[in-house]
């Protein structure tokens, strides 16, 4: 297949984008049924040359086409088949290309699903995906072509970095990418809704199933990612504050805001302002996510070269599209206080509370990320901003948060229930009290870890106490709907994700030994047996493999065989061998020979170190569970919210007062 | 010269040991693993703590603790040293400050310069906490002026 | 939280914070294009170089000071012959070497030194006297974090200037240049 082929597509998927964008709008605003009809051929079209594209840079890389630069610079004849189909992914340009296979699938599905929406706001959400794909091809096609050659064409490939050659790879960018372009779903529902003056917020209801999915993608992305790092960066840590790390959690913040304030929309009708801001920022952050990590502006462990024109262009993306978005909320956002009125004590105050948190923490983890920014522009010296800065401001700013988590969905829309807040807050303190201190009874002694056996605890009593509650007042088969299930199951993984990753920080032993073969360390209950170093070789590299017994009380549990790898290109790869466990991993990285048939190991016991993606696969499901929820489903072709285009002459309401 | 040390921030990840500018052995994807004699868990806690507060030079994505650059292993020796004499954390991170600048340190002291990343998350979240006690205020009921919504029971 | 929307210029806000943080990144990127992320500045400028005691390369059983080095104004360059960077720079080195009119002293970081004799062999040998730090403890107390890098230290034994990273004609003009003059004027 030719590669000049996928560039010709890329150029018509640009041109089918900027269609898509102009003839539904334009159809919309003139009322003008054929022009908005328009908007699913154009997005299927779309995707038909963007996926012809992406195949075709697949098939390069399946054939070994390395007269194209981008397949010689990231495959290699060795590399094995698997990881030729992630490599596609693997550098700048073929991520770019993922990204707006992912914008296409997205478009796609709300073609297929989205058919019962009014014509005019199923339209403009679309045209307003078009602006966002057109934008992104444009960049890929002026910067970031994937298709260039390079002649004469190497007869083999440089190679995949090693780093990246790991099935954790193979699925992070995917699904963080499904969760940040996701995002741009919500976002396409709330412009749709500030073009097309939507007075009432029936779009809300429309697109929380959207973001829920969004969210639930963009959780597993993180975790995916989080568990690379652990198991491939080799030194046992599973979250470092780093920039790149940072640029995708904001959106999960605002994210997260935004599916919780879209329920107070959808349900009461107030803070629609805030809905339709928070849904621009969902996007927005996604956006910003992915300029920071292309265009060099930070230094970040997944250094990604620089390049300024890039960097500009991205800029300039993302100043039209967020800067054009909050121009038109500032111009349109609505001006009525709108929904119902709640007492101090309900539901709503609660959400209000968790909403200015998680936003807070956004705030304060885009402060810390661009900080040393602020010193070389101001020139007041370097600053670095780091673990120790962001990891407590966190902690101070989610405390508020997970000790109201359990009354939010205790309390009630609108009305206070004090019995109720009364009643679980003694149950929540004394088994959270209760937990703390049997942690103290088993061994967890630092403050720390107790406070994380609480803090847990705290937040599964409460989701218990609610389920029971549930189970008894509601009448049988009602009792849990998906929505609520789902939240439930999101909350449950909160406080599961916090035991996780409390207790892995403080009952993790782990040391650095040198052994020679035969010789044991004794780490926590377990016993390390060395029983030295074998050469190995694998489809595409030559390993030196450890070979460690893991003994308890003298009974063998596992025996673990953690290599060091060594690339055709030169590149030397720490592969950790672990051995999983619900309760607990145990974990060795191989090092160096330390002379005289020694070698050097770092050997862990890290208990709980799952309950850290356990807790965010519990998230996962809860937001796709959400969106199973019958309040979601679309019956019938909606009848049109948006301000007709003429208005009646005489309200119906009027003439009826007339007549009497 | 540009092009030459973003190839080199490069290397410092991902390059092979070849392509390395001004870095002896730089090998980043393998695991830093130094055989230090701590007289026990605590000094071995402390000095994990430590250096994971503190900035690798060379590889500036890391931190003294992760990296496998030769810089880290040296500061890390050094560091090990200072505490084997009893100094203090804190004097620990004067003595490199005064060689290498604050950049050393994830945690920007409080000074002129950081007051901003200091005090700017309690300013966002006094003003977004007074928004959210203005809208409260402006909307909140008495409970018993509340109607009841039979259709969202929850 | 934006109900409070309600007045215009509330509205206005979030459009406004996200214009300056635009500008911000405008900033950010034209100093990306300016400076490279991986320079950090010395701390120890405006103050007494380190006191050191090295073998000289030439002949290992003679030990340079900073006492032996007083009096007048000199580059230190760090360099290594497993330095790919400084490779680069030793043309312009060579080719400056006489027209500093200071002594220019190589300081030989973490390297053998029977490399770094045969990289001065095979590449010619701008220094007018090279110093050996084997084990790299000395470029602790001068804050060396790869090579190369440049001090400008003057008689008093008073850092005045560090370059990181290799030595061009445009720095040299730019930042050394006006600075040896500078020394030299102070001294006279």
């Amino acid at each position: 297949m030719n590669p000049e082929l996928g560039q010709l597509a890329l150029i018509l998927a640009l041109i089918l984008s900027a269609l898509q964008c102009l003839l539904p709008i334009i159809g919309a605003w003139r009322n003008n049924k054929p022009l908005m009809e328009t908007a699913p051929s154009l997005a299927i079209g779309q995707f038909v040359f963007i996926a012809m594209a992406y195949g075709i840079l697949t098939w390069a890389f399946w054939t070994n086409d390395f007269s194209v630069a981008y397949v010689a610079q990231n495959s290699n004849l060795a590399l094995p088949w698997f990881y030729k189909l992630a490599a596609v992914w693997g550098a700048h340009e073929g991520s770019l290309l993922l990204w707006m296979l992912i914008l296409n699938l997205w478009t796609v599905a709300l073609v297929v699903l989205g058919g019962k929406l009014p014509r005019a706001f199923f339209a403009r959400v679309i045209g307003v995906l078009g602006f966002v794909a057109f934008g992104f091809i444009l960049y890929m096609v002026a910067t970031s072509n994937p298709f260039g050659r390079i002649l004469p064409a190497p007869a083999n490939g440089a190679d995949l970095n090693p780093v990246l050659q790991d099935p954790g790879l193979t699925f992070h960018p995917p699904l963080l990418y499904m969760g940040y372009v996701g995002f741009s779903v919500a976002f396409a529902f709330a412009i749709a809704a500030l073009l097309g003056g939507e007075l009432k917020a029936t779009w809300v209801r429309w697109s929380r199933p959207w973001t829920n999915a969004a969210w639930a993608f963009l959780t597993i992305g993180i975790v995916a990612g989080s568990a690379w790092a652990y198991y491939e960066l080799g030194w046992g840590g599973w979250w470092f504050w780093d920039p790149v790390e940072n640029a995708s959690f904001m959106p999960w913040l605002i994210g997260t805001a935004l599916i919780h304030a879209q329920a107070i929309t959808d349900k009461r009708g107030g803070l629609r302002a805030w809905t339709l801001l928070l849904s621009i920022f969902g996007f927005a952050f996604s956006l910003l996510g992915t300029f920071l990590v292309r265009s060099g502006l930070l230094t970040s462990v997944h250094a990604f070269a620089f390049a300024p024109k890039r960097g500009v262009f991205m800029l300039v993306y993302l100043a039209v599209v967020i800067g054009g978005s909050l121009a038109l909320y500032a111009l349109r956002a609505p001006r009525v206080t709108g929904g119902k009125s709640f007492a101090l004590a309900s539901r709503e105050t609660m959400m209000l509370i968790g909403n200015l948190m998680l936003t807070v923490a956004c705030a304060m983890v885009l402060l810390g990320t661009l900080y040393p920014l602020v010193g070389e522009a101001l020139n007041i010296g370097r600053i670095s901003v780091g673990p120790p800065y962001f990891g407590p401001l966190f902690l101070l700013l989610m405390t508020p948060l997970v000790l109201a988590l359990p009354f939010g969905p205790l309390s009630r829309w609108g009305k206070a229930d004090l019995k109720v807040w009364r009643r679980a807050l003694v149950r929540i303190v004394a088994l959270a009290a209760a937990a703390g201190i049997i942690g103290f009874i088993i061994g967890v002694r630092s403050w720390y870890g107790l406070l994380g056996v609480t803090a847990a605890t705290w937040v599964m009593t409460g989701v218990a106490l609610f389920a029971i509650k549930r189970w008894r007042e509601a009448p049988r088969g009602k009792r849990y709907p998906f929505e609520m299930l789902g939240m439930m199951l999101a909350h449950f993984g909160i406080g599961v994700f916090i035991a996780g990753a409390i207790l892995t920080r403080s009952l993790s032993v782990e040391q650095d030994v040198s052994m020679r073969p035969g010789a044991g360390t004794v780490v926590g209950a377990y016993t390390f047996n060395f029983k030295g170093v074998s050469e190995v070789r694998g489809p595409n590299y030559r390993a030196q493999q450890g070979t460690m017994l893991i003994t308890r009380h003298g009974k063998p549990v596992v025996t673990l065989y953690p290599q060091k790898r060594t690339y055709p290109g030169g590149q030397v790869q720490t592969e950790a061998a672990i051995q999983a466990g619900i309760f607990r991993d145990l974990y060795v990285s191989l090092g160096d020979p330390v002379g005289d048939n020694a070698w050097s190991l770092r050997v862990y016991d890290k208990p709980f170190v799952r309950w850290i993606w356990g807790g965010g696969a519990l998230m996962m499901l809860g937001g796709f569970v959400v969106m199973a929820d019958k309040r979601f489903r679309l019956k019938h072709a909606i009848e049109p919210e948006t301000v007709p285009a003429r208005p009646d002459p005489v309200p119906r309401a009027k003439l009826a007062e007339g007549g009497a | 010269m540009k092009r030459l040390f973003a190839a080199l921030l490069l290397a410092c990840l991902l390059a092979p040991a070849a392509q390395a500018l001004t870095v002896q052995q730089v090998t980043q994807a393998t695991v830093p693993i130094d055989v230090l004699p701590f007289r026990n868990d605590a000094e071995r806690a402390r000095f994990r703590h430590l250096t994971g507060q503190l900035r690798c030079m060379v590889c500036q994505d890391e931190s003294l603790l992760a990296s496998n650059a030769d810089f880290a292993r040296q500061l890390r020796g050094q560091i090990f040293a200072m505490m084997q004499q009893g100094q203090s954390d804190k004097e620990i991170k004067a003595w490199l400050v005064a060689r290498y600048s604050t950049f050393i340190l994830y945690d920007p002291p409080l000074q002129a310069s950081t007051i901003a990343l200091w005090f700017g998350t309690p300013a966002i979240l006094l003003i977004g906490g007074l928004v959210v006690a203005v809208l409260l205020r402006r909307r909140t009921r008495p409970a018993d002026t509340i109607t009841e919504d039979p259709g969202e029971d929850w | 939280m934006n109900e409070s929307a309600g007045k215009p210029v509330a509205r206005l806000v979030p459009l406004i914070a996200f214009a300056a943080l635009v500008a911000f990144f405008v900033v950010g990127l034209v100093w990306n294009q300016t400076h490279d992320a991986r320079f950090v500045p010395s701390p120890l400028i405006n103050k007494p170089a380190p006191a050191f005691n090295l073998p000289r390369l030439e002949n290992p059983t003679q030990l340079v000071s900073k006492a032996n080095l007083l009096g007048q104004p000199y580059l230190l360059n760090v360099f290594a012959s497993w330095c790919f960077a400084c490779a680069e720079e030793h043309p312009t080195l060579m080719a400056y070497r006489d027209r500093f009119g200071i002594p220019l002293i190589g300081y030989d970081y973490k390297d053998a030194p029977a490399d770094a004799r045969g990289w001065l062999q095979k590449h010619g040998d701008p220094y007018h006297e090279v110093i050996t730090d084997q084990s790299g403890e000395t470029a602790l107390d001068f804050g060396i974090y790869g090579a190369p890098e440049t001090y400008l230290i003057d008689a008093q034994g008073i850092i005045r200037y560090k370059h990181i990273g290799p030595l061009t004609p445009a720095v040299i003009a730019k930042d050394i240049e006006p600075r040896i003059r500078e020394l030299k004027q102070a001294g006279a």
